[in-house]
């Protein structure tokens, strides 16, 4: 294993730049970056969003007629997997203050301060409390902590990032409450990088104009998810979670208020309810569906379960049409193919280069920009790097951060990549990485205002699974912060709603069920599909042909 | 041009793996039960490539969130090896056997209420004190992690220590189902590593006045100015705004100040 002999060769023209390359980067000569008109030209041309195939304009629901990628619009266009004209009282097996969808850092997040307002809350998640896509993020958290930043320019980082197109009432809130949020997770005993005075070491990321981007190795999503875990387990009297536990339909009463969920347990097959006053969901997101067929950094389960339900119970959506590619998704080697490669990397000072061992682009644009660039790069130019199973990719010069940071560094602030190409007789301090825009990050969501609500009373929704405040692109380091800053404020608000005023749940209802299933007779859709889908279908062709039948015993 | 190989590339494949040329079947024991799967895939697809779906077992698939810890033998061989099923590729006769779940009792805490010393260890997890230092442990782990290395710093009460180096830790459980001591090793290290981080590291200096500011709300005023440019005005701030250099010696301060 290792790279081939033919990739070393080429990787000695990498090194034969680099010195010179990194002369330039300690003198902080970057390449130039792209002013906004040439960003628009370069991502009409080449980014997957602007392609015309592969997306449809979706027939039913609140955000009728706004155009979707395909797998996405496949979801949405699907029955329920229930029967609305069930029994549902009977069906309820907990009741609850607030109930949260999603075991991951928005929902943990929510969990925890629904509970400090003094709640009982139920956590039901989809697979372990902890598997969600929070882990998988790398490279770290962005707050306006420092004397020469503040949340105005953070506002205008995140503004630009996103086209300008972002809800600016989500963007003031994201920003203004950053520093809150890194001050409770310190005080929850989070190991941000410090220096040896406890001064949280800040770093650039894409398109932010001060260094605001905290980290903890490059495993900030899995330090911030333990820690979390870890405080809910503590809470354990209060917060119950439910695990292989996903939620198939919201349940809303007679009056159109939330009032719970119908879970379903995936060993046992169940079905049951839990009656709640408020509904958080965080879900997460959508790239199990390979949209555009990309390989994808996202966990198993992120199916876009929530959004569905979400959708079915009368939510509209903001800019699902607007996906994120992370630029750096590795293309080699072919088992690891779509990993997340943290933008950390290029934070860190590496470059991006061609099969000639050059620069083509400025390393910290917003992502989408970026992606598009590098696919301009392989696919246009020609100047991309082939491996022996057909990826295409360029090269990401992870040797020079040792070289522009002294030895050791590599090691030391990339721990978790380090050894995932270790496995693989690839040393990173010495030779770069093959890399490729991957599947991401949904850049929407379910519609929120500042408070996390929904436009039905008791419904909140927080983190990945919402939409607005990342506009059409996120940046680096404030989807970290969207679950944590979102997340708390969901669960604040659910909290005090539930013990504001006395909240009385009607007949529990799925009305808004037999609503969507006679939108989708009426709008001529024909199909078997179910969603919530819960599980990418993996299973190989020939394998599907041999089951014949289906034996239930 | 001339340098890029004319031959197809492979972009939208989903999560669908692509085999090398010449690739050929190699048998893997399931649970003991024999199938036919390509060379080269992970031991993770190897097993769905054989029919299964994963229910548990499954979860980051990028090597980050333990719920893949796989045991395995080699037929032939009797030595017992461990790896995530997502980061490990098959070998010919494999015998593969994968641990979703282990029981490990999890020691209740108040984070407020709890001494960062050894007095905590030794009353929440006093099973530390029977490691054996078989460092069965630490060959059992997949993140390369000094397991034995840091349950000792926890008898000796060496906090700081337990947290720096089990800070890979992605709680997989495969130290704790082989340990003869029956320590329950992650559970420790999660204990010490929040410890180390609410206790023993300094807090940052700056942060409780920036904090202090924004509950005073201090940024409220320019961040509703901000929401109401017109996006002409929004746009050229943008593009004015200052850049801090990538790399300087600390004391960089921007020249507008009135927003800070």
């Amino acid at each position: 294993m290792g790279y081939t002999p033919e990739m070393k060769e080429l990787i000695k023209k990498v090194e034969a730049t680099r010195p010179a390359r990194v002369d330039k980067a300690r003198n902080g000569e970057m390449f130039p970056p792209l002013t906004l008109e040439q960003r628009e030209e370069v991502l009409s041309k080449f980014h997957p969003d602007y392609k015309s195939e592969g997306r449809r304009a979706v027939k039913v629901g609140p955000s009728k007629g706004e155009v979707y990628p395909d797998e996405f619009a496949d979801v949405l266009e699907a029955h329920s997997r229930i029967n609305p004209d069930i029994d549902i009282e009977s069906l309820v097996k907990y009741e609850t203050d607030v109930l949260v969808i999603g075991g991951g850092g928005a929902g943990s997040s929510a969990a925890l301060l629904a509970q400090e307002q003094g709640c009982k809350v139920i956590i039901a998640t989809k697979l372990r409390h902890g598997d969600a896509n929070t882990v998988m993020a790398e490279g770290g958290i962005q707050g306006a902590t420092r004397k020469p930043d503040s949340p105005y320019y953070h506002y205008l980082d995140v503004m630009g990032g996103g086209h300008f197109t972002n809800n600016p009432d989500l963007v003031a809130a994201l920003t203004n409450d950053a520093p809150l949020v890194i001050r409770w997770l310190e005080d929850l005993g989070m190991m941000f990088d410090k220096d040896e005075n406890g001064n949280l070491k800040t770093r650039h990321g894409g398109g932010t104009c001060r260094k605001r981007m905290h980290s903890a190795g490059d495993m900030t999503g899995s330090e911030i998810m333990r820690v979390l875990r870890d405080e809910v387990r503590n809470r354990c009297d209060d917060i119950e979670v439910l695990e292989f536990s996903p939620a198939v339909e919201i349940v809303l009463d007679e009056n159109g208020q939330a009032a719970g969920a119908v879970l379903y347990n995936m060993e046992t097959e169940e079905f049951f309810v839990v009656k709640a006053k408020a509904v958080i969901i965080a879900t997460g997101g959508y790239g199990r569906l390979h949209i555009q067929g990309f390989a994808t950094t996202n966990h198993y389960g992120a199916t876009a379960d929530g959004l569905v339900i979400g959708y079915r119970a009368g939510v509209p959506f903001a800019f699902m049409h607007s996906t994120q590619y992370h630029p750096t998704g590795a293309a080699f080697p072919e088992q690891n193919i779509g990993l997340l490669i943290t933008e950390k990397v290029r934070g860190l000072g590496a470059n991006l280069l061609n099969i000639k061992g050059e620069q083509f682009v400025f390393e910290r644009e917003p992502r989408d920009v970026e992606s598009s660039c590098i696919i301009r790069e392989c696919i246009e130019r020609g100047l991309g790097i082939v491996t022996p199973t057909g990826r295409v990719g360029v090269w990401l010069d992870s040797p020079m951060i040792d070289m522009l940071e002294g030895p050791g560094t590599v090691e030391k602030e990339l721990p978790a990549k380090y050894i995932q190409f270790k496995r693989y007789n690839i040393d990173i301090s010495k030779e770069p990485m093959l890399v490729f825009p991957t599947l991401h990050y949904q850049n929407g969501g379910l519609k929120i205002n500042d408070s996390a609500e929904t436009n039905i009373p008791g419904l909140y929704v927080a983190g990945e699974a919402s939409g607005g405040v990342h506009g059409e692109n996120r940046l680096m380091g404030n989807s970290l912060l969207d679950i944590t800053v979102f997340g708390r404020r969901a669960g604040r608000n659910a909290g005090q709603y539930v013990k504001g005023k006395e909240i009385k749940i009607g007949k529990l209802s799925l009305e808004h069920i037999r609503k969507y299933e006679k939108e989708l007779k009426e709008a001529g859709i024909e199909t078997d599909r179910q969603s919530p889908m819960l599980l990418p279908d993996y299973t190989r062709p020939e394998i599907k042909k041999a089951k014949i039948t289906h034996i239930v015993w | 041009m001339s340098e890029v190989k004319k031959q197809q590339i492979n972009i939208a494949t989903g999560d669908r793996p692509v085999l090398p040329e010449g690739a050929k079947e190699i048998p893997v024991y399931i649970m003991g039960k024999k199938y036919m799967v390509p060379e080269t895939i992970t031991i993770q697809k190897a097993i769905e490539y054989a029919g299964y779906k994963f229910i548990r077992a499954c979860g980051c698939r990028g090597g980050i969130c333990g719920a893949c810890g796989t045991v395995y033998r080699i037929y032939g061989d009797y030595r017992l090896n461990f790896g995530l099923a997502c980061q490990t590729v098959v070998q010919e006769n494999m015998y593969i056997a994968q641990i979703p779940f282990y029981p490990a009792n999890r020691a209740r805490y108040d984070i407020n209420n709890t001494s960062a010393t050894a007095d905590t260890i030794m009353a929440l997890y006093p099973e530390v004190l029977k490691c054996v230092g078989c460092n069965t442990c630490s060959k059992a782990c997949p993140m390369d992690i000094d397991v034995m290395g840091y349950i000792n710093a926890a008898m000796r009460g060496d906090i700081a220590k337990v947290a720096k180096l089990s800070f890979d830790c992605i709680q997989c459980g495969l130290c704790s189902s082989r340990c003869p001591a029956q320590i329950q090793h992650y559970h420790v290290a999660q204990l010490c590593r929040r410890l180390y981080g609410k206790y023993l590291v300094p807090k940052d200096p700056y942060l409780p006045e920036r904090t202090k500011q924004i509950e005073e709300g201090k940024y409220e005023k320019m961040l509703n100015e901000l929401k109401k440019l017109p996006l002409e005005e929004l746009k050229k701030r943008y593009v004015e705004r200052e850049m801090e250099p990538a790399t300087h010696d600390g004391t960089w301060m921007p020249q507008e100040t009135e927003y800070l």
